[in-house]
């Protein structure tokens, strides 16, 4: 066996692990299922009644906010999950045996991916319910989720590299909802970046979730027609730059993610 | 043949804390070699660096002749080990934790079904085989995070505490599983704090302290060593525990000693069952009540003891995980 088709055959076992301990807590899928609904109304009837985007219904303009919201909140079940595996020892195990170093991680956050699918299919179904609909002609929207994907896979990444760092499951925890807020927030998932005041619609402009939401709008046609974007670069090329990010978050994170999981085990 | 696992000079250190200070060992292949010693005193750094968890500071090991740092992938796929923490996964099935270890030692989806049935069946454990391993017993899990370690049928088998936390019956069903697979010519390295696991099951005995090897050889030699038997006496009041005591000191192989609460005295001696008529003659002659008299083999602490000057239980400060 050589060393590829050893990290997809581990990889594919761990996958199974993972799916199996999903299918048996129920609650964390309840988690993924219902927060994103939560997410929908709340933020629909909520922010929906106060905020006003000019040429465009609001439930039109923060769907695809919301999509990039969930996979970025469900993201950090994989570090969870590594963090409490961690604890429990079940790593030393795999570091004895003759197995892939990256299988665990790998197998991780494929897994999870799965967990994503399942959010993203209920908040499409309750975005339609909703009000919002698809614009765009099918091979774009089609491109919407799979950039969508991609971007929570990554992301799933991050959160490997900081559990594993942390190494406890309530740090981990805490430090998440520490960094996602700000992260989610100060962006253009429910405001129009371009009135921001100074420095806040520059970190705005320039933070990665904006470029994917842009994205994602562009992709699903949940755009003014014939108006232009204002704003950074990665806005102004939001589909190319979001594919992008994705794509330079799994180069620095995988290879930083591996490293840690070598390395936080050998204690 | 050579040995089965080296360790030179093996040295691991975390922070001012040294776990291991110049360990040696060497465990002959097809034989099974206990590490004796109390908590802290390094026998879970040493597993940890000859299962690959663990990078040593400085000195070199190899196991089934691979380096422990150079080789290690290699060499995992030789090995076998049980932690003193069972490494099972709780939303699994004992079937599922097994097959998966199966799995990821590549023997393939039926090879490792069927493994894990015939482990599952060796350690009494077929009932329980398809429920999640979250409503098992602590000595359950035990069982499984052991099988676990047998499922590749490794030439080199670590288990580190294996029977603590075990009850009677399934430690002697252990007990026979561990010289049924060294009869089959697996090596295996045991730690222990117990000396009758050690007596029972290791053909070789270090007993580690402050992270190195203070003594070495058979269970027989260490307890010659350490004077082989003891003799233990209480008295019926304090001044026959005196009486007792200076009666009793031409006897002893090495220090006696004396418990004013319990009003006993303990007493080394060579030929054990000979000492104890002589004993309670003596004492006999000297008008001493003996409430209760008992001839005991040496434990870890009357090692440690006569090795050390100190007891084993009064620990050495905690640094193993």
């Amino acid at each position: 066996m050589n060393a590829l088709q050893m990290v997809i055959a581990d990889g594919m076992t761990i996958t199974r692990r993972n799916a199996l301990k999903i299918k048996r807590t129920p609650d964390q899928l309840g988690a993924v299922i219902i927060l994103p609904i939560v997410f929908v109304l709340l933020f629909a009837y909520v922010f929906g009644s106060m905020i006003d985007i000019p040429g465009m219904s609001y439930q039109e303009y923060m769907i695809p906010g919301i999509f990039v919201q969930s996979v970025i909140m469900g993201a950090q079940i994989t570090g969870y999950t590594l963090a409490l595996d961690l604890r429990k020892g079940i790593f030393d195990r795999f570091r004895t045996l003759p197995m892939s170093p990256s299988a665990v991680l790998i197998g991780q956050t494929t897994s999870d991916v799965l967990m994503n699918v399942t959010g993203v299919v209920v908040m499409t179904l309750v975005g339609l319910g909703i009000g919002w609909r698809i614009h765009s002609a099918p091979h774009e929207a089609v491109l919407g989720f799979v950039a969508l994907l991609l971007f929570a896979y990554a992301f799933s990444w991050v959160t490997a590299a900081v559990a594993l760092a942390l190494r406890t499951p309530e740090v981990f925890n805490n430090v998440a909802t520490i960094v996602s807020l700000p992260l989610v927030f100060l962006s253009n998932a429910y405001v129009d970046s371009a009135r921001l005041p100074g420095p806040l619609k520059a970190l705005a402009e320039w933070n990665p979730v904006s470029t994917i939401i842009q994205a994602e709008r562009e992709l699903f046609g949940n755009t003014i027609p014939g108006k232009s974007v204002p704003g950074a670069w990665p806005l102004q090329h939001a589909v190319a730059a979001s594919l992008l990010w994705s794509v330079l978050i799994l180069v620095v994170f995988v290879p930083l993610a591996t490293r840690l999981y070598k390395r936080s085990v050998s204690r | 043949m050579p040995p089965a696992i080296v360790a030179e000079g093996l040295v691991k250190k975390y922070g001012d804390v040294v776990a291991l200070d110049g360990m040696d060992l060497s465990v002959p292949a097809g034989t099974v070699f206990g590490l004796l010693g109390p908590n802290g005193s390094g026998k879970t750094t040493t597993v940890r660096i000859l299962t690959t968890l663990l990078k040593p500071d400085a000195g070199r090991a190899t196991v089934a002749g691979f380096d422990v740092v150079a080789d290690a992938h290699r060499l995992r796929s030789r090995i076998g080990a049980s932690g003193q923490y069972a490494a099972v996964d709780d939303h699994l099935t004992g079937a599922e934790n097994l097959e998966m270890v199966g799995r990821l030692y590549h023997l393939g989806t039926r090879r490792s079904k069927e493994r894990a049935r015939e482990l599952l069946e060796r350690f009494d454990l077929t009932t329980a085989a398809d429920r999640p391993v979250k409503g098992y017993s602590g000595g359950m899990r035990r069982r499984l995070d052991l099988a676990g370690a047998l499922v590749a049928g490794p030439p080199v088998l670590f288990l580190d505490e294996p029977t603590t936390g075990l009850d009677p019956r399934a430690r002697a069903a252990l007990w026979d599983v561990i010289a049924e697979l060294v009869a089959g010519g697996t090596t295996l390295l045991l730690t222990t704090q117990y000396m009758e696991e050690a007596d029972r099951l290791a053909h070789r005995i270090a007993v580690v302290d402050h992270g190195r090897v203070i003594a070495l050889g058979t269970a027989d030699e260490l307890k010659d060593q350490v004077g082989g038997d003891r003799i233990e006496l209480t008295m019926a009041s304090p001044a026959d525990l005196e009486t007792a005591r200076r009666a009793l000191a031409p006897l002893a192989v090495g220090d006696l000693r004396t418990d004013t609460t319990a009003m006993r005295v303990t007493v080394p001696v060579t030929n054990g069952a000979a000492s104890l008529t002589t004993a309670l003659t003596g004492l006999a002659a000297e008008h001493v009540t003996v409430r209760d008299a008992g001839l005991r083999r040496p434990t870890l602490d009357d090692v440690f003891l006569t090795l050390t000057g100190r007891e084993a239980t009064e620990k050495i400060k905690e640094h193993s995980r």
